[in-house]
């Protein structure tokens, strides 16, 4: 057991961090010249060949730049239904895409191909209109589609679980990276802001909700990371925990992170009430995240069935899978 | 990253699966704590098998009984433990604080004498730590230790002191310098609970047993050779305890927070669940999870730096609060039977002694405020409350 990154995803995440710091809008090309886009895919493909471990140190570093572009509803959501051929594109930086399982469409003004679930399978969506909603998260849109026709079919329905436990994880890994940079801006602000002669963070009305969102973000962040390792098993060996894994850690995570920004906010007093702060943009991040897919209720819905219905598994671990657009 | 076990970790898991189903009987699974622990003598019967079989002292040197084994052996054990709701070994306080205490600072004659006892259960040990006048604020501790001859005379009382009406031995943090305060002056001893002028008194709890006591100490000698670290430098070694009391206990905490959801999950089986309670098993059964695996980052960490991670600082201050919750929802899934005595409620009143059981938790080895405190101060960087 060794539940610590490799020296090579440590050296990723610093690369991830200052490159982003630098960049703050890059561009899907730059992501692909940076190796970002083609992390999983096999390297016959024109990918790294590497695991989604190796993309939750990226979604994490993403939602911490609150990064905007079609990386999540690319390489979270459609990869996976993408044969050969179209990796490549993607890896390339060629394409980027989304994918339209509910109402609601992610990444709908940024992406350049829209995939479609319909029957028992997915497949790439031609010639639809689509019109971008205004979100509360302007840094991730929703849209709706209309109308098109179905072309190249993509992959068999079935690797919709596959999917739904890598969205999920990518979700829950972004919202602790937004979440640790709420909480650090909240940290400073308490060891250098003073009112009544001392600096605020003496007081445990402040340092105690601060305390508290470090707990539950490092709870957040372990069963995020669960849930990554879990799903990179998934292929190769098939772990059956990633279903539930990625469920309990969206399910957590998402409550973890607007729970950090809306602490933070409060500590900021009324500087984090403003519009100029990034802090706002954070929470609403967070709150995208836990309102996308499916809310903490209804992850916990599922978790509970597993415990609680599911016959002959002593372990809690669902051997039923979970619908993508369940409560999306 | 590789959450499997080595195959090497899978071998010791499957040995140590077969051992424990075959000696672990029926009456010691799932039993519930507590002072009922000590009535009979099957529990240190147990406790000495786990020793006998090696995996008491996992982790500590083989030249003082214990089996030299890595920190991840002592995590699977616990792990299965857990699984097979087998009761832990009875010697909380020596595994858990004396032991470690008495290997980072004693003496090559303390080792040999007092740790292989604790791992078979021969000697118990108790922690004398709080008094009526510190508790939380540990540095203001008052009873006395004079020298005189090559000996300590020890005078004053300290209090809820677990399991000293049954110990052996006690830890004792004693002020040898009178003119000192706080942290300095402080000196570590291990004191005989048997020796003249050491009186126990035991406190009923508010589950109506009686595991704490109040040690009052008269002019107790204690011989020199029973001193713990240096003369003034006991606060250095109180520090190594309460590092072991709230840290290594990490992964025995979520193995028995494991248990707690388990049978909740079946209660919630045997005995229906609305939608809300399905939410809230659902949730704690995710923050059990969250915790092995919080454990787990701290424990690769402590494997590959010799320095557990920050995170571990969390463990017991999640675990408590989490088990006050878990056992309070049991009791809600009782229904009208949770009003029931522990000799009428159902599952032998199991719920009713562990809800009521779990108030300490917040309390025993630092309040839930004082590790946020902790947590605020040495892991965020916040200046100090006090
Ligand atoms: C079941 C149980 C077993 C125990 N076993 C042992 C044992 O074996 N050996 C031993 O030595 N002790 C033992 N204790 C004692 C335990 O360590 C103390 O009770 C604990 O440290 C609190 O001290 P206190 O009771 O004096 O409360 P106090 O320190 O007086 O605290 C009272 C309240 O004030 C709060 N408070 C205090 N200081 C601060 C602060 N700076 N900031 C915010 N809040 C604060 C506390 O959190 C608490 O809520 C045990 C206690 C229990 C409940």
């Amino acid at each position: 057991m060794d539940f610590t990154f490799t020296p090579e995803q440590d050296a990723l995440r610093e690369q991830a961090r200052a490159f982003l710091a630098a960049n703050p809008e890059p561009s899907w090309k730059e992501l692909a010249e940076l190796g970002w886009t083609g992390v999983s895919v096999a390297e016959e493909d024109g990918g790294a060949g590497l695991t989604f471990v190796e993309e939750a140190v990226l979604f994490e570093e993403l939602g911490r730049a609150l990064y905007r572009g079609p990386y999540f509803s690319t390489v979270a959501l459609a990869l996976p239904a993408l044969p050969g051929d179209l990796r490549a594109e993607v890896a390339a930086g060629d394409t980027s895409w989304t994918l339209a399982f509910g109402p609601l469409v992610p990444d709908l003004d940024l992406a350049d191909r829209i995939a479609i679930v319909g029957g028992d399978g997915i497949y790439e969506l031609e010639g639809a209109e689509r019109e971008v909603l205004a979100t509360s998260d302007v840094t991730r849109s929703l849209g709706v589609v209309r109308g098109g026709d179905p072309g190249r079919r993509l992959a068999d329905a079935g690797v919709l679980e596959e999917i739904r436990s890598r969205s999920l994880a990518a979700l829950a890994i972004e919202a602790c990276g937004l979440a640790r940079r709420a909480l650090e801006y909240a940290i400073e602000h308490a060891q250098t802001r003073e009112q009544f002669g001392r600096p605020i963070g003496v007081y445990q009305a402040v340092s105690h909700p601060l305390a508290d969102a470090y707990t539950r973000l490092e709870l957040a962040r372990s069963l995020s990371l669960w849930a990554a390792w879990c799903v990179a098993q998934e292929g190769a060996q098939s772990d059956q925990q990633a279903p539930i894994a990625a469920a309990a850690a969206k399910a957590f995570a998402a409550e973890a992170a607007v729970q950090v920004c809306e602490t933070a906010i409060q500590v900021h007093g009324g500087i984090g009430f403003t519009w100029e702060h990034v802090l706002h943009r954070l929470y609403k991040r967070a709150l995208w995240i836990e309102s996308f897919a499916a809310s903490s209720t209804t992850l916990r819905a599922e978790v509970a069935a597993s415990l609680l219905d599911a016959t002959g598994s002593g372990s809690g671990v669902s051997q039923t899978p979970v619908s993508l657009t369940q409560g999306g | 990253m590789d959450l499997r076990d080595t195959a090497e970790e899978a071998a010791f898991r499957r040995e140590l699966r077969s051992w424990i189903e075959e000696n672990l009987s029926e009456e010691l699974q799932g039993h519930r704590g507590g002072a009922a622990r000590f009535e009979g003598p099957e529990m240190r019967a147990w406790s000495r098998a786990l020793h006998d079989a090696g995996y008491a002292g996992l982790t500590w040197p083989t030249e003082y009984g214990g089996t030299g084994a890595s920190y991840t052996h002592q995590a699977i054990f616990l792990e299965e433990m857990a699984r097979a709701e087998a009761p832990p070994h009875v010697g909380v306080i020596g595994l858990g604080m004396a032991g470690p205490t008495i290997m980072a600072h004693g003496s090559e004659e303390q080792k040999t004498r007092y740790l292989e006892p604790i791992l078979s259960a021969e000697e118990i040990w108790c922690q004398g730590f709080s008094e009526p006048g510190a508790g939380s604020d540990l540095a203001g501790v008052r009873t006395s230790a004079r020298q005189e001859n090559g000996h300590f005379v020890v005078d004053g009382q300290k209090v809820w002191s677990s399991f000293a009406h049954l110990a052996s031995f006690c830890i004792l943090l004693t002020r040898s310098d009178p003119e000192s305060t706080r942290h300095a002056g402080l000196t570590y001893l291990i004191v005989d609970m048997h020796a003249p002028g050491v009186e126990v008194r035991p406190l009923t709890q508010i589950t109506g047993e009686a595991e704490f006591n109040e040690i009052f100490f008269d002019k107790v000698r204690v011989p020199a050779e029973n001193l713990l670290g240096d003369i003034g430098g006991g606060w250095q070694v109180a520090m190594t305890t309460l590092l072991h009391e709230r840290g290594t206990l990490g992964f025995a905490l979520q193995a028995a927070l494991e248990v707690q959801v388990r049978k909740v999950a079946a209660l919630a089986r045997d005995r229906g669940a609305d939608p809300l309670q399905r939410d809230r098993i659902a949730s704690e059964w995710i923050e059990m999870q969250a915790l092995r695996f919080t454990n787990y980052r701290a424990l690769s960490k402590l494997v590959k730096t010799g320095m557990p991670g920050p995170e571990g600082s969390i463990s017991k201050l999640v675990w408590s609060e989490a088990n006050q919750r878990v056992t309070k929802l049991a009791l809600e899934l009782l229904g009208p039977d949770a009003a029931l005595g522990e000799e009428n409620a159902p599952y032998g009143g199991y719920w009713q002694h562990q809800q009521l059981r779990s108030r300490g938790n917040t309390i025993e080895a630092g309040t839930s405020e004082v590790l946020r405190n902790i947590v605020a101060e040495r892991v965020l960087g916040l200046p100090k409350s006090r």
